[in-house]
């Protein structure tokens, strides 16, 4: 039987540091036309790479559809800065933004800033909720219609629609409002890998797409049930989460010497179970699983990038299609759309407007 | 001469209520403008910052242009657009750390193949610090200083990988500044970012002469320029630098018709739309600092006297001696017989280069010939068609004239700007 609720599927395209905007780009491009929901790009400020938010930048005007979602360091940044530049990744792909939330626990990284020593990672979980909480605030601050444009008064902007925000954290501040207006998704996509207990507390409150681990169907759906519980203690429904299964995928033995199945390979942290196998192998997995209700979808990372995406796009994504599990385009436009997600009011706009009617 | 244009966004030049303004902040305007200056071969394009939004009496300011998007994001997207043109973004030194903001520039030359450059600036304000973790403000020597340590860091990083392309550990410890560990992007195609510096006071000339490549200045006259050129020019050997490595380039506004007539009258009519009646007042507040929204923008002006150190108006440039500005104003509009909102027209004017084609052509020759300037930062006054009329009418007689390039010879910002790439030091 095919569950009525769609499934959803995500890549990553990092791997060794590339610095060609061409290599990304086609590999986005690749994930675009297997009508994936998004691709991610992982970053660290300790390793050889480029800022990942840039390169997605860099390769929004040259894709349509396919959502992009950087990794972003909430430990040694702005959350001012980076509520602001998530916001123009929103502009500059017309609605397909959005970011993956990470902390940075170690001395090393800490080294490279030189104004904060390494903290726990509960600490800096809860603090990277708190950018959360902030960047969206920002991106409410601006009511949608604000900009009016008004040559009889001389007003650009109803200042009654522009909010300070007034944020107080533990460890930051913020008064607002943005500088950006409100991004055309209202509120871009906040991915957070859920895995450790403080990440998926951080996740079950603030994230709309969840990635965990598990090796088995069961495994996935408790995890998931275990992120629905926490969601609702903060008053979030089960729809507005999704919880994907993170899977690291070598499909390079396919032809081979086929694997199916999971198999215990090399330790990948950060990005998920360790699949080894043939895309029909993958695609077989991914049909159970979804079929026995454990996950909204996988979020992928090929092994070696430029074989693995065109194997998981040609071979897994093309047999799910022909199977009737997943979309052969995108219906929409923006990420929120292939996410089911709807897009959210501003809550200045929802409480100025309950005001009035009070 | 070199040529780079500034977005028109957050300003009281940038017209919004002509019926040709459109949107500030849809990618497909910027995407325009930029098609537009790379069309007419143009060294860069330039965009400006936003920390805070303006406020009057506690309330965001409501009646220029407001909203920009993140500098660094949207050139990274006109990277994509683009083939050419250099990709300048104003990033402060004062709510940004070294390490972050090195690796975003490096990132952006990389992916662009050679065309960024980092304007810098400083923040002034503890208003602007309400929305960063350092809040408060830094005073301004400290504020220069922390910038030039910056920027030597900044370099340091760039610099800090071998020439076999592998990172090579930094350490950075300064006043401002304690930084180790290794840079994650490689040397990037034009060696560094090229490095902007805005600004006219003692301290920002300095600065420029010591480490820039490009100075973005504000001189309306030739005399003006020709002084300013002079004297930054004469600051470079102090640092063992040649005039040629520094770029001199004022911001200008440019009007083109017709006839030198038409072009007056309709210089003129923008500056009637820049300044509304609403702008005029809220000009007076900022010198007087008190509400005056009661006063008639066609009448005469308040009898009353400026409050000084008023933080009525937050987030613009204070104004320097309110006492003296109004005493100005006052002469000025006694003498001429001026309502309020027309001396505010007369007395704040920026329109350079007023004219037809030649004309306009001619007067940029002569600035660069009197050695008033090495090139332009155009600021137009509309989103996004501000610079059509330049590109289609002006910058064919500067090549005519053998005065501008016809096409690209390079294709990093540097090799436009004729600045050499920097030695490594990896």
């Amino acid at each position: 039987m095919t569950p009525g609720r769609p499934l959803h599927l995500a890549a990553e395209i990092g791997g060794p540091p590339r610095y060609d905007p061409d290599h990304y780009l086609g590999l986005a491009r690749l994930a675009e036309r297997g009508a994936l929901d998004y691709v991610t790009l992982g970053d660290s400020f300790a390793r050889p790479g480029p800022d990942a938010l840039s390169v997605l930048a860099r390769i929004a005007p040259a894709t349509d559809r396919i959502g992009l979602v950087p990794t972003v360091d909430t430990t040694h940044t702005e959350p001012f800065h980076v509520s602001s530049a998530v916001a123009t990744l929103d502009w500059v792909s017309r609605g397909r933004a959005g970011w993956r939330a990470d902390v940075s626990t170690t001395e090393a990284v800490a080294g490279l800033f030189g104004r904060r020593t390494a903290r726990p990672a509960e600490e800096l979980w809860h603090e990277a909720g708190e950018v959360a909480d902030a960047g969206a605030r920002l991106w409410d601050s601006w009511e949608d219609d604000a900009e009016i444009r008004d040559t009889a008064t001389g007003r650009f902007i109803d200042r009654d629609k522009v909010h300070h925000i007034d944020f107080e954290g533990d460890s930051f501040s913020v008064r607002g409002p943005a500088i950006v207006p409100r991004p055309p998704q209202g509120r871009p996509v906040t991915v957070i890998d859920g895995t450790t207990a403080p990440a998926r507390a951080a996740a079950a409150r603030h994230a709309d797409v969840v990635h965990i681990r598990a090796t088995s169907p069961e495994q996935a759906a408790a995890a998931r049930a275990d992120v629905h519980r926490l969601a609702a203690t903060h008053g979030r429904a089960a729809h507005e989460v999704r919880v994907l299964v993170a899977l690291a995928v070598d499909l390079g033995d396919a032809e081979t010497a086929p694997e199916p199945g999971l198999a215990s390979g090399p330790p990948l942290a950060g990005h998920g179970t360790y699949f080894r196998g043939g895309p029909v192998d993958l695609a077989e997995l991914v049909s159970e699983w979804y079929r026995a209700g454990a996950a909204d979808g996988f979020h992928l990372t090929p092994i070696t990038p430029a074989r693995d995406l065109e194997r998981i796009v040609n071979g897994t994504v093309a047999l799910l299609q022909h199977r009737s599990l997943f979309r052969t385009f995108h219906p929409g436009g923006t990420l929120r759309e292939h996410l089911g997600l709807a897009r959210p009011a501003s809550r200045y706009a929802l409480a100025r407007t309950a005001g009035e009617r009070r | 001469m070199h040529l780079a244009a500034h977005f028109p966004g957050v300003n009281s030049t940038t017209v919004w209520s002509d019926p040709r303004s459109g949107s500030q902040i849809d990618f497909a305007s910027f995407e325009y403008l930029a098609r537009t200056a790379e069309r007419g071969t143009f060294d860069f394009f330039f965009l400006a910052e936003g920390l805070r939004l303006r406020e009057y009496d506690g309330r965001v300011h409501d009646l220029d242009v407001v909203g920009r998007p993140e500098s660094l994001t949207v050139l990274n997207a006109l990277a994509a657009v683009t083939d050419r043109l250099g990709l300048a973004a104003t990033v402060n030194t004062t709510f940004n750390e070294p390490y972050e903001l090195a690796r975003r520039l490096a990132t952006l030359d990389h992916l662009s193949g050679g065309r960024a450059a980092w304007n810098v600036v400083t923040s002034s304000d503890a208003f602007t610090g309400e929305n960063f973790r350092r809040g408060g403000y830094l005073d301004r020597a400290d504020r220069y200083t922390r910038a030039a340590e910056f920027v030597a860091a900044a370099r340091e990083l760039w610099d800090s990988w071998t020439p076999d392309g592998r990172p090579r550990p930094f350490e950075h410890r300064g006043r401002h500044f304690d930084v180790s560990g290794e840079f994650t992007v490689p040397r990037s195609p034009q060696g560094h970012p090229v490095v902007i510096q805005a600004g006219d006071s003692d301290e920002g000339r300095e600065f420029a002469a010591s480490s820039a490549d490009v100075i973005f200045t504000r001189h309306g006259t030739l005399e003006a320029g020709r002084a300013f050129y002079a004297d930054v020019k004469g600051r470079l050997a102090a640092y063992g630098r040649r005039p040629e490595d520094l770029k001199i380039m004022p911001g200008v506004t440019v009007v083109v018709g017709d006839t030198d007539a038409e072009a007056q009258e309709r210089a003129a009519a923008i500056r009637r739309l820049q300044v509304s009646p609403q702008n005029a007042i809220l000009a007076l507040e900022q010198v007087w600092g008190t509400d005056l929204s009661a006063y008639d923008p066609d009448g005469p002006f308040p009898t009353s006297d400026p409050v000084p150190d008023s933080e009525f108006v937050q987030g613009r440039v204070r104004v320097a001696d309110p006492l003296a500005v109004a005493s100005r104003w006052r002469a000025l509009s006694r003498e001429k017989g001026l309502s309020i909102r027309e001396t505010v027209i007369e007395s704040t004017t920026r329109q350079s280069f007023v004219g037809a084609p030649e004309t306009v052509a001619a007067e940029l020759t002569a600035f660069v010939d009197g050695r008033a300037a090495d090139g332009f930062i155009l600021v137009p006054h509309l989103t996004p068609g501000g610079l059509d009329d330049f590109v289609d009418r002006v910058v064919p007689l500067l090549r005519e004239r053998g005065a501008f390039r016809s096409e690209y010879t390079g294709s990093t910002l540097r090799s436009h700007l004729g600045l050499a790439e920097p030695v490594g030091k990896g």
